[in-house]
């Protein structure tokens, strides 16, 4: 047990690292680069077209040296738990990123606890209502969900509830320990939008698997021995039913983290996800790196969990 | 002895894409109290289905039961809604079920103590721990060594015959008046079901229980049947005791059934052809395509029912036979 723990650890670490050379290398590989962007905006025109202050600058932000290089020393700089500055805007990024990430993750926290609750209710209600109308009504919304863009539905949502109906805030984005109700306000769209999917998901997953154990031959026996529909369900189905619903799980956080920059974005939400996207857009490495490192941390972390908690569910399972 | 079940007339369908299956079709017996009652034919008779239609334990849909009733000690099981209160008080405390397969009969994720115990906790007011006490105990009775120890195991990591041993003390622990055993050692391999079998006879005569034995195998059922009956496509096609039957089959098919028994040194004769189609089959004797006896008589006229002859035990189906015996 401990050794798997361990060993999954290391292949954590492992998957982490490729992810941070992987987008290391491609930002640098696309065209353009920060300094362009910097010096673009520098309102001194002249000394923007000087090729030599351009170089300068480069060289200042080494820049100009071979990739492997820049990564070494910016993988050292980051064990000591430097992680650098803005290039394009000059903020600390450890500290803007320490209020940012706050926000991905209180959202992202609550769309996956929403998005386990519904979608797993939903699961049970139609599986064992197999072929009446909630049956019929939450497998063709559970379709929708699973298929719809997520910018699409956003956009709608925008338009109707936010603009025509007023009903909530458009966009932006409080902390629920700083004004509960404003938070909560702001939250329904944006955590609607990033739970769709994954509700859906979970939803048929856990229909489909109830259905299956539902047919299985062990709880053809529960019934035989007289036990209520009761228990029937919950002690003999639901865990069995569950299981894959639960490996399932570790997919859907790295859907709702990776969603963070859309739905970030759309609704103007200072998190994680919107600062990865600005970052981007300006090619600003040292940020692009960090937050991409964060949330590939997270979705991670967050899969080992998973995994540790399958374990804990089936007692066939045995780390090795 | 006591009559225990009569079981008239019951009759079972399932609806499907193809059409309506007639698994089970007007099919009536009976089972006295501690008695043992062997049900053989051909795989896809019916077997499993009559059983289960007595349980309400029919998938529905597609399954129905369209007739029929079940007759347990004075009261009709069928009239139980599927899953009411009285219906779960005749499961496993008056009648329990063993079923065929051993690997997957018993949930994978619960351990053999909570299995057996939660039995007893929802049919006796009893403590868990006067239950756990009970499971170690019936564990024990079934042959399993280190019951206590045994408990705490998951069915994964007992053996196929352990597991039915399992299954066995499962059926038993509430002291039931009857057990249907459903292809319980089929399986097994040949030693392990000689000693599932000898376990099961032992145990139901020590409590007085009534065995119903659904198998395949007419040799087994010989062995420690009271009473057989055969059935085919859905019917029940003949009834009597191991020796009537064993000595003076009344149904051709029945014949053929014991000319595929084992024995040293003789050949298998192989019954010849299919079992019917179960979808619209027309109300003429089910076995005509396959009979070497068949009359013209036979193709015209509808199957007879069940029907005693000389007012004994033994009763065919057999239209040519019945005239035979001058009934
Ligand atoms: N869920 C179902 N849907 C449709 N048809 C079914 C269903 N269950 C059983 N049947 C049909 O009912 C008939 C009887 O099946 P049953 O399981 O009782 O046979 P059996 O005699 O127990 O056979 P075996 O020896 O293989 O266990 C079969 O022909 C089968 O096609
Ligand atoms: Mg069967």
């Amino acid at each position: 047990m401990i050794s798997y723990i361990i060993r999954r650890l290391l292949y954590a670490v492992l998957i982490v690292i490729l992810v941070s050379v992987t987008v290391f290398t491609l930002i640098r590989l696309l065209p353009g680069d920060p300094i362009e962007i910097l010096v673009s905006q520098d309102i001194m025109q002249d000394a923007a077209r000087d090729p030599e202050y351009y170089a300068r600058l480069r060289s200042e932000y080494g820049l100009d040296k071979p990739i492997p290089i820049q990564f070494i020393n910016w993988f050292f700089k980051m064990l000591r738990g430097d992680f650098g500055k803005s290039i394009i805007r000059k903020f600390d990024i450890l500290g803007e990123m320490k209020s940012r990430i706050v926000v991905t993750l209180s959202l992202g926290i609550v769309s996956f606890i929403i998005s386990n609750v519904v979608g797993i209710l939903l699961g049970i209600l139609s599986a064992i209502r197999r072929g009446k109308i909630v049956d019929t009504v939450v497998t063709v919304i559970a379709n929708i969900g699973v298929t719809a863009p997520t910018f699409w539905i956003a956009i709608l949502l925008i338009y109707f509830i936010g603009f025509k109906l007023k009903l909530l805030p458009l966009y932006g984005y409080t902390l629920p320990w700083k004004d509960f109700g404003t938070s909560v306000r702001q939250s329904i769209m944006p955590v609607f939008v990033m739970a769709l999917g994954p509700i859906s998901m979970t939803c048929r997953q856990a229909r489909s698997s109830i259905l299956e154990v539902l047919n299985q031959d062990h709880v053809r026996t529960a019934w035989s021995k007289g036990l209520t529909e009761r228990k029937v369900i919950f002690r003999h189905v639901l865990k069995n039913g569950l299981m894959p619903v639960v490996t399932l799980q570790g997919t859907m956080i790295a859907m709702i983290f990776g969603g963070s920059a859309i739905v970030e974005t759309i609704f103007v939400i200072p998190g994680m996800g919107k600062m990865m996207v600005d970052g981007m857009l300006s090619q600003d490495y040292p940020v692009v790196q960090v937050v991409t490192l964060m949330l590939t941390f997270v979705v991670v972390l967050a899969n080992l969990l998973v995994d540790l908690m399958y374990g804990w569910i089936d007692p066939r399972i045995q780390y090795e | 002895m006591g009559r225990l079940l009569t079981v008239t007339g019951l009759t079972t369908e399932f609806r499907t894409e193809r059409g309506i299956v007639s698994a089970v079709k007007n099919v009536s017996y009976h089972l006295d109290e501690g008695e043992i009652l062997g049900l053989v034919g051909e795989s896809g008779c019916g077997k499993s289905v009559s059983q289960l239609s007595l349980m309400q334990l029919i998938p529905t849909p597609p399954g129905k039961i369209v007739a029929g009733e079940a007759v347990f000690m004075g009261a009709d099981l069928l009239k139980y809604e599927k899953n009411s209160k009285e219906m779960s008080q005749i499961r496993g405390k008056n009648i329990s079920m063993i079923f065929q397969e051993p690997m997957t009969s018993l949930n994978p994720s619960m351990t053999i103590a909570k299995q057996m115990s939660e039995m007893v906790l929802m049919h006796e007011k009893v403590t868990k721990k006067e239950a756990i006490e009970r499971s170690a105990d019936m564990l024990s009775q079934v042959g399993i060594p280190d019951a206590a120890k045994r408990l705490e195991d998951y069915p994964y990591q007992l053996s196929g015959g352990m597991r039915q041993r399992v299954m066995v003390g499962i059926a038993m622990i509430c002291n039931p008046k009857m057990i249907i055993a459903d292809e319980a050692t089929t399986a097994l391999d040949a030693t392990i079901q000689a000693q599932l079998l000898e376990l099961l006879y032992e145990i139901v005569g020590r409590y007085h229980t009534a065995l119903v034995m659904v198998t395949h195998n007419l040799g087994i059922v010989a062995r420690y049947a009271n009473r057989i009956n055969v059935m085919y496509a859905g019917h029940i096609v003949e009834t009597g005791t191991v020796k009537e039957i064993w000595a003076n089959p009344l149904h051709p098919y029945t014949e053929g059934l014991i000319h595929c028994v084992p024995k040293l040194g003789e050949r298998l004769l192989p019954i010849k052809g299919m079992p019917p189609s179960l979808i619209g089959r027309p109300p003429t004797c089910p076995f005509l395509s396959r009979c070497q006896y068949r009359q013209k008589s036979c193709f015209e006229e509808n199957v007879a029912d069940l029907t005693y002859v000389d007012g004994g035990t033994h009763a065919t189906a057999c239209n040519v036979r019945l005239k035979e015996a001058g009934q």
